[in-house]
């Protein structure tokens, strides 16, 4: 097993025979992009190489022109860089996400990038990969995170509604990927009305549904500034970024109840502090148990973590006889967990 | 236990106090007895587990789960409690949990040993909200911002009573506080506090406008002195001698010296204060004995306090609290006769005021006199109400410039202090649109001794609800008197008001939060 060619640097996972780089953190020649989150997918590189989705949604946030060249890589193609293989595997994280599978003297590495393996509507499954070295996150790598079932969280989200009659029910969620999955999560427990969305999911949502996602009827609170009267949106689902709770938009709409949906709603003192009424455990990284099943079903010689609660995983690894070791990569966000 | 930990989760996250008198009114209506009365005495810190500490629910992680995997999960988190509730594995199928009553009842007889199997049983058949509303409810730090009083409230609109009929004969009952739900629901008569030593709630005063008291005939009023103290009430019955802070505390052993004449049984409103009757110590005498939750000899030598009688509830069988004040009032200057040897009680003085004129010489006079906060005027022909009626008792404050203000905010201090949270900002209530609502009106950090800092900065460090950058957010709780210079407009501050040199006169540990100063009457002292 040759592991010489992958290293961690300042830009981020370096590949030396490709001379390209994962998530790159700053502008670089040629970057290979896991998935659109622009913690992950920043401006700037010459050459990227993703998935048609995730392309599509960096070219709706950064812009049309923000690379000089874009080469599509979709899940189960591959391309050669040199002497090395490359290709994509579905990663469960949101729409076009994908794992970075590498293949060069006689190893082959997987970079996950963020996953999950919860179900989720609005994209294509965890695939587990068996491979030599597995680079796994670790967002939710202590034993006290253990994601409900997401449609028990989504009955408790229809529960409020029941409870709060007459009050709007704000749910504050990521604008790209757990947006969109929350909507389609509803529309999976049957409610089939339409959902009211703050401007900074429009764009997002938009994109999955010309990827074919169905996502129901939507609607925009706010149009040419003028918000939809408070009694339309009383009883209704008003879905926005976390930042607009509190704020003067968030006050137009009656009485909300404000909700987020996220894996930090676990921990009560952590969801008391972000002042909201209903935290919904909702999350699009693996929890606990599926890291540890994950490095089960991949069954890797070897473990690297990027960046997260590495120290439990690392301890979990030795546990079972697994080899791993910590890069702890920087300027990755987990405002997307 | 399913409805109870739903309720305790509804009410962690409740935004404000209406929201959370909601959540509790809902559980009175839907809970039967006696899970809603135990429901009830847990929430107000009522009920406790002998055998059932820390140390046990460490223990019972321990042999849940790897202890590395545990303290690195325990550091991430911060709550034990929670910690063990998140890291329990999760039951291979989910039995119906037992109800709230089954499981006080059990715990209550319990042994240490037999606790923990207990405990460790039913967290096995529990989902996680449950097992953290269990491990909660067991080791007695549910932290959901509910008050004793608030949960009185809740028990007083869930029923439609005034809350003053609950407080009287609240420390009467006893969780789960049967005698109470058969009486608010028909089935028996109202509990009776006869010859018990329980407290009656007071009868409080509103600020008297310079308006106001020009239109006064001050010959329907008692004037007297508003001596700076601590209010208090002195009950002797059957069952003992007690004092009362104003809000109900039982301090008795915090002055033990103060008792009613041998023999006598009754309950008497008023001003507690340092020295002697004739030699008045100031108020900070008295809050070095405020501070101390007992008393030894020495101590009540060093710094002796006396009780300065105001009012007259009750005497042996008799009420007294139907008749006017001036009947009240005649009883009490006879009773006062026998008082005197002992010196630790004595009459208030009524001050001969007919005309506005008189009061306003009286009140020059007090403006001179640091033991005296004001003047009270109450109506002759009032019965003795509890809480604060209008139109029977009025209070003028010696130095206006003062108010009672509820702390929101801290931050660490500077220097000798960045490790103590010194910094406060604090709020008057106002009407919000969802009932009344605290706004800030002023920043505070001066004018506490060091010994009330460490303690403010425990308050602070126990009742965090909120982190914003270096700001801490805290349980709107504690109230604390401000002395000012001046008010004037502001249109830079949410209240529209600012308070020129603002500092703590008095931590008022003793007063409930919704008995702070509202915005309206800061502003009337805007220009003064
Ligand atoms: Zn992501």
């Amino acid at each position: 097993m040759d592991s010489s060619w992958l290293r961690p640097a300042a830009a981020g996972l370096e590949i030396l025979p490709a001379r390209a780089f994962i998530d790159p953190l700053r502008p670089v020649d040629l970057a290979i992009i896991t998935h659109a989150h622009a913690d992950h997918a920043r401006p700037g590189h010459k050459q990227v190489i993703a998935t048609a989705q995730t392309l599509a949604i960096m070219a709706a946030r950064l812009g049309p022109d923000f690379a000089e060249t874009k080469t599509v890589l979709d899940y189960g193609e591959s391309l050669m860089l040199g002497d090395l293989r490359l290709g994509m595997a579905p990663a469960g994280h949101i729409l076009g996400s994908a794992q970075i599978i590498m293949d060069y003297n006689d190893t082959r590495i997987i970079a996950a990038g963020d996953y999950k393996r919860a179900a989720d509507p609005t994209c294509q499954p965890f695939q587990p990969v068996p491979c030599d070295i597995f680079i796994t996150e670790a967002t939710f790598g202590l034993p006290v995170f253990r994601q409900p079932d997401p449609l028990a969280e989504i009955a408790r989200l229809l529960a409020l509604r029941a409870r709060f009659q007459g009050r709007a029910i704000l749910v504050a969620a990521y604008a790209l990927g757990k947006a969109q999955r929350l909507i389609a999560l509803l529309r999976q427990a049957g409610w089939d009305e339409t959902i009211y969305l703050h401007g900074a999911m429009l764009g997002p949502c938009r994109i999955y549904q010309e990827f074919g996602v169905d996502l129901g009827d939507l609607q925009p609170v706010t149009t040419d500034r003028k918000s939809l009267p408070a009694d339309q949106l009383a009883g209704q689902f008003v879905l926005a970024p976390p930042s607009a709770l509190g704020s003067r938009w968030a006050r137009r709409l009656p009485d909300p109840v404000s909700c987020m949906a996220s894996g930090w709603m676990q921990v009560r003192a952590r969801a008391r502090q972000s002042g909201i009424e209903c935290p919904l455990v909702i999350s699009d990284h693996a929890d606990w148990p599926d890291l540890l099943a994950t490095l089960d079903e991949v069954r890797p010689r070897q473990v690297w973590v990027t960046h997260g609660r590495e120290d439990a995983l690392l301890h979990a690894c030795k546990q079972r006889g697994l080899d791993a070791r910590a890069l702890r990569l920087i300027g990755y966000e987990e405002d997307s967990a | 236990m399913k409805s109870f930990s739903g309720l305790l989760e509804g009410l962690l996250y409740a935004p404000g106090r209406n929201s959370k008198l909601s959540w509790l009114q809902d559980w009175l209506a839907e809970t039967p007895d006696p899970d809603r009365g135990w429901g009830l005495a847990a929430l107000t810190g009522e009920l406790t587990f002998a055998h059932v500490k820390a140390g046990l629910v460490r223990e019972l992680a321990a042999a849940a789960s790897d202890p590395e995997l545990f303290a690195l999960s325990y550091d991430f988190v911060g709550d034990l409690a929670e910690t063990t509730a998140l890291i329990w594995p999760e039951p291979a199928e989910l039995a119906p949990p037992p109800r709230l009553a089954a499981i006080v009842e059990a715990l209550q007889q319990a042994n240490r040993q037999q606790a923990a199997e207990l405990i460790s049983g039913w967290l096995g058949s529990m989902d996680a909200t449950q097992r953290w509303a269990l491990l909660k409810l067991a080791t007695g730090g549910l932290r959901v911002g509910v008050s004793g009083r608030l949960a009185r409230l809740s028990v007083a609109t869930a029923f439609d009573r005034d809350i003053a009929e609950i407080e009287e004969i609240w420390p009467l009952l006893e969780p789960p506080y049967r005698a109470l739900f058969d009486w608010l629901e028909g089935r028996s008569d109202r509990p009776d506090a006869r010859g018990r030593a329980v407290f009656r709630p007071l009868m409080l005063a509103h600020p008297l406008s310079e308006e106001a008291a020009e239109q006064l005939d001050m010959t329907r009023y008692q004037t007297e002195w508003k001596w700076d103290g601590a209010r208090v009430e002195l009950a002797a019955a059957e069952d003992g001698v007690r004092l009362f802070s104003r809000s109900g505390d039982d301090i008795t052993a915090a002055f033990p010296e103060i008792v009613p004449p041998a023999g006598w049984q009754g309950t008497l409103d008023g001003e507690l204060l340092a020295g002697q009757p004739d030699a008045v110590a100031s108020f900070g005498r008295l809050q070095q004995r405020l501070n101390r939750k007992k008393a030894g000899r020495k101590l009540q030598a060093d710094n002796p306090v006396f009780l300065r009688v105001y009012d007259l509830l009750i005497e042996g069988e008799t009420d007294w609290r139907e008749k006017p004040l001036s009947a009240r009032r005649a009883r009490l200057e006879q009773l006062a006769g026998s008082w005197l040897p002992d010196g630790r009680l004595d009459l208030s003085e009524v001050l001969a005021v007919a005309t506005p004129q008189e009061l306003d010489e009286l009140r020059a006079a007090c403006r001179s006199d640091q033991l005296i906060e004001g003047m009270m005027l109450k109506l002759k022909d009032s019965p003795y109400l509890a809480g604060r009626p209008k139109g029977h008792w009025w209070k003028w404050k010696r130095d206006p410039l003062r108010a009672d203000l509820v702390i929101m905010y801290a931050q660490r201090g500077h220097g000798r202090r960045s490790s103590l949270y010194s910094d406060f900002t604090l709020g008057a209530w106002r009407d919000g649109a969802d009932g009344p609502e605290l706004v800030p009106v002023a920043k505070a950090y001066s004018g506490f001794s060091d010994q009330e800092l460490r303690a403010l900065d425990k308050f602070v460090r126990q009742n965090i609800v909120n982190r914003f950058g270096p700001v801490r957010e805290v349980e709107k709780q504690l109230v604390a008197e401000l002395a000012f210079d001046s008010v004037q407009r502001s249109s830079r501050h949410r209240s529209g008001v600012a308070l020129r040199f603002p500092r703590f006169h008095a931590v008022r540990w003793d007063k409930p939060a919704e008995e702070a100063d509202w915005l309206p009457t800061i502003e009337a002292l805007i220009g003064d």
